[in-house]
C-alpha cells in the first residue's frame, strides 16, 4: 500500500544523521592515532588518507602494553577492577533478580519500583550522596567510631582501590538488575515444575534448570555494565583521584584533557575500542536478535 | 529426635516444648535459607536499602541548616534553594546557569532526537535489503560504545572536520542527539512490531490514503511509545556527563552532573545538593505524569504494554 521509495525516505535523515556524528567521528579517531605531530606546535594532524598512515606511534603505544611497560599496569588495573566490580554486582544482582522474578508476590510491583527508583537519580547524583557518607566526616566513619569498629576513622577517598570497585558496584548495578530480572522473568515455569516432578531437589532444580537457562540473561547484563566501566574514568576521579587507582579512561582523558598528547589518547581509544570489540558485537548481536522476536 | 536422649524426657514441660519448638524453628529458619527463600528477601532488601539510603541521605542535607555536608545542623527548607543570598541554586548565577542548561539540552535533545529516532524506527522497520541492514547495523553502534569513545570521536570530528562547529551548546545537543537516537529507535521499533500491520491494511482497504493511514492509523497507535521513549531521552540527557564534558565550552556549557563531577572533589555547599536534588524532584515528576499518561493511552491492551516494557529492558 505504501510506495517503495518512503521507507528509505523516513530512515535517511537519521542514518545521515548517524554517519556524519557516528562514523566520520569514529573514523577521525583513527586519523589522528593513525596521523602524525604538528612538528612546531606539537599539534596532531591527521592523516585521512590510509595510505599515508603513520603506524610508528601505535606501534609505540601497543608495546607499552606488554608486561612490565607503561601501560601495563595501567591495563592490569582496568582490568580487575571491572572483573571484581562485574563479580561483586553479579552477587548483589542475581539473588535480588532471582528473589524478585521467582518468590516476591504481593510485593513485586514496589520492588520494582524501588529498582528503577536508581534510574531516575542521575549517576553523579548517587556519586555525590556515595562521597558524602565516606568524607573523613561522613555518617560512615562516625558510624565506625562510635560503634568502636575502628579507633581512628579510614580515609576512603584518597587512592582506596577498595572504594573505587565499591562505588563502581554501587553505580552500575541497577544496569545489571533490570536486565537479569527480564531474562529470569522470561524462563518457562513448567520446566521447573517438570524437574521438581522428576525428582530434582530444589538446589538442582536451580543448578540445571535455573541457572542454565539464564546464562544467556547474565552474559548480556555483565555485557551491558562491563563495557561503560571500561570507558569509565569519572568514577575513579571522584572516589580516588589519585594515580594509584586510575583505569585507561583516566589515562585516556589525561592525554587529552591534560596533556598535551591527543594522538597517544586516539591511539588508546582505539586499542580500547579493538578490545572491547568481542563485547561489543555480542551485545548488538542480542539486540538484534531481541528485535527479532516480535512478528515484524 | 533430641527429646530420647535427655534425662527425665517421659515428662516435659510445655515451657521446654515451647523452647525447643522455638529453637527448632531457629536453625531450620537459617540451616534451609532456600526452603522459603528469606535469605534471598534479605540480600533484596539490602541491596534495595542500600541503593537508595545514600540518595536520601544527600537530599537530608540539601535541607541542612549548616554549611556543612557531612554533619547535621538542624532543618531548614529553604536556605540552599532559595534563602541564601550567595549560594543558594536561586541566588548563585553559576548553579542557576548548570540547571537551565541541563534542561535546554535535554529539551532540544527530545526535540530533535524524537521525530528523527520514530522516521528512522518505521523506515528500519519496513525497508528491506542490503542498506536497510547496514543502516541497522549503525542504527545499533551508538548503543554499545562506551560514552568516552563516542565523546573523544565527537571532539576530534568538530576539532577537525566540521571546524565550524566549536565546542558549545550546539556542539553539546549534536552530541545528545546521537546517544539518544538509537534509544527512540529500539523503543518506537518494539510497539511498531507488536501493533502489527493490520490496522493500517483495513485503513487502506477502507480508502485511507498511505499519509492518512500513517497520520490517522499508525501515529496515534505510536504514541505511547512515541511519548515513552521522549522520556527515556530526557532521562538520559539529564542523566549524562561524559558527552556534555568533552563537548563543554567551559563554565558556561556546564550541566548539573558536571557541576556535581567538580564539586565532589572540593568542598562545597549543601546547595549542589539542593541542585542534585532538584533534579531528582523533576525527573520523578515527570516520569510520573508520563506513566500517568501511558497507562490512559494504553487503557484496556495490557499485553501489547506488557511488550514494549520488555523491549525496553531488553536493551
Amino acid at each position: 500500500m505504501y510506495p517503495r521509495w518512503l521507507w528509505p525516505v523516513f530512515a535517511a535523515p537519521g542514518v545521515v544523521w548517524l554517519i556524519l556524528l557516528f562514523l566520520v567521528p569514529f573514523y577521525a579517531v583513527i586519523s589522528v592515532a593513525f596521523g602524525g605531530v604538528d612538528p612546531i606546535f606539537q599539534n596532531p594532524v591527521p592523516s585521512w588518507n590510509p595510505l599515508d598512515w603513520d603506524y610508528t606511534a601505535m606501534g609505540k603505544t601497543l608495546t607499552g602494553f606488554l608486561p612490565g611497560n607503561q601501560y601495563w599496569a595501567v591495563f592490569l588495573r582496568t582490568a580487575s577492577y571491572v572483573a571484581l566490580a562485574l563479580s561483586g554486582s553479579l552477587l548483589i544482582g542475581y539473588p535480588a533478580a532471582y528473589y524478585i522474578s521467582r518468590h516476591a508476590r504481593r510485593t513485586k510491583a514496589i520492588l520494582l519500583v524501588l529498582l528503577i527508583l536508581p534510574f531516575w537519580v542521575s549517576y553523579m547524583m548517587r556519586m555525590l550522596a556515595w562521597v558524602n557518607l565516606f568524607s573523613p566526616a561522613g555518617y560512615i566513619n562516625k558510624f565506625l567510631v562510635w560503634s568502636h569498629l575502628v579507633t581512628t576513622p579510614p580515609d576512603w577517598l584518597n587512592g582506596n582501590p577498595a572504594s573505587v570497585i565499591l562505588a563502581l558496584i554501587y553505580g552500575y548495578v541497577p544496569y545489571l538488575i533490570l536486565p537479569l530480572l527480564a531474562s529470569l522473568d522470561r524462563i518457562d515455569r513448567s520446566v521447573l515444575d517438570a524437574a521438581r516432578d522428576l525428582g530434582a531437589s530444589p538446589i538442582e532444580a536451580f543448578l540445571h534448570v535455573t541457572l542454565p537457562l539464564s546464562k544467556p540473561g547474565i552474559l548480556g547484563a555483565s555485557v551491558i555494565i562491563a563495557l561503560p566501566m571500561f570507558g569509565d574514568y569519572y568514577t575513579p576521579n571522584i572516589i580516588s583521584g589519585s594515580p594509584s587507582t586510575s583505569m585507561l579512561g583516566n589515562q585516556i582523558d589525561i592525554f587529552f584533557h591534560g596533556g598535551s598528547q591527543p594522538g597517544v589518547g586516539a591511539a588508546l581509544t582505539l586499542i580500547l575500542s579493538a578490545f572491547l570489540a568481542v563485547l561489543m558485537a555480542y551485545y548488538m548481536i542480542t539486540i538484534a536478535k531481541a528485535q527479532k522476536e516480535y512478528p515484524a | 529426635m533430641t527429646r530420647h536422649t535427655e534425662p527425665g524426657a517421659t515428662v516435659i514441660s510445655p515451657r521446654r516444648l515451647i523452647q525447643q519448638n522455638a529453637v527448632r524453628k531457629l536453625s531450620t529458619w537459617i540451616a534451609n535459607p532456600w526452603g522459603r527463600p528469606r535469605f534471598l528477601a534479605l540480600i533484596t532488601w539490602a541491596y534495595i536499602l542500600v541503593s537508595i539510603a545514600p540518595v536520601i541521605v544527600a537530599i537530608q542535607f540539601s535541607f541542612n541548616d549548616g554549611r556543612s555536608v557531612t554533619s547535621w545542623q538542624g532543618f531548614n527548607l529553604t536556605r540552599w534553594y532559595w534563602g541564601d543570598p550567595d549560594h543558594s541554586v536561586w541566588h548563585n548565577p553559576a548553579l542557576q546557569h548548570t540547571l537551565l542548561q541541563s534542561l535546554k539540552l535535554a529539551g532540544l535533545d527530545i526535540l530533535i532526537a524524537t521525530p528523527l529516532g520514530v522516521l528512522l524506527a518505521l523506515g528500519l522497520a519496513r525497508w528491506r535489503g542490503f542498506a536497510a541492514n547496514a543502516s541497522n547495523f549503525i542504527m545499533l553502534f551508538p548503543l554499545v560504545t562506551p560514552e568516552l569513545v563516542m565523546g573523544l570521536a565527537l571532539s576530534l570530528v568538530f576539532l577537525h572536520v566540521f571546524t565550524f562547529i566549536e565546542p558549545s551548546t550546539t556542539a553539546q545537543v549534536l552530541g545528545h542527539v546521537t546517544f539518544s537516537l538509537s534509544y527512540v529507535v529500539i523503543i518506537v521499533r518494539g510497539r511498531l512490531f507488536s501493533i502489527g500491520r493490520q490496522y493500517e491494511e483495513a485503513a487502506a482497504d477502507l480508502g485511507a490514503t498511505p499519509a492518512q493511514a500513517l497520520r490517522l492509523v499508525v501515529l496515534p497507535l505510536l504514541l505511547p511509545a512515541i511519548l515513552a521513549s521522549m522520556m527515556m531521552v530526557f532521562a538520559i540527557s539529564i542523566d549524562d556527563f561524559v558527552i556534555s564534558q568533552w563537548l563543554s565550552c567551559g563554565a558556561s556549557c556546564d550541566t548539573v552532573p558536571i557541576r556535581i563531577y567538580s564539586a565532589t572533589r572540593t568542598s562545597s555547599f549543601p546547595s549542589i545538593n539542593a541542585l542534585a536534588a532538584i533534579m531528582v524532584f523533576l525527573t520523578l515528576s515527570a516520569f510520573g505524569a508520563a506513566y500517568l499518561v501511558q497507562r490512559l493511552m494504553t487503557r484496556g491492551e495490557r499485553k501489547s504494554r506488557r511488550g514494549m516494557a520488555k523491549g525496553m529492558f531488553d536493551l
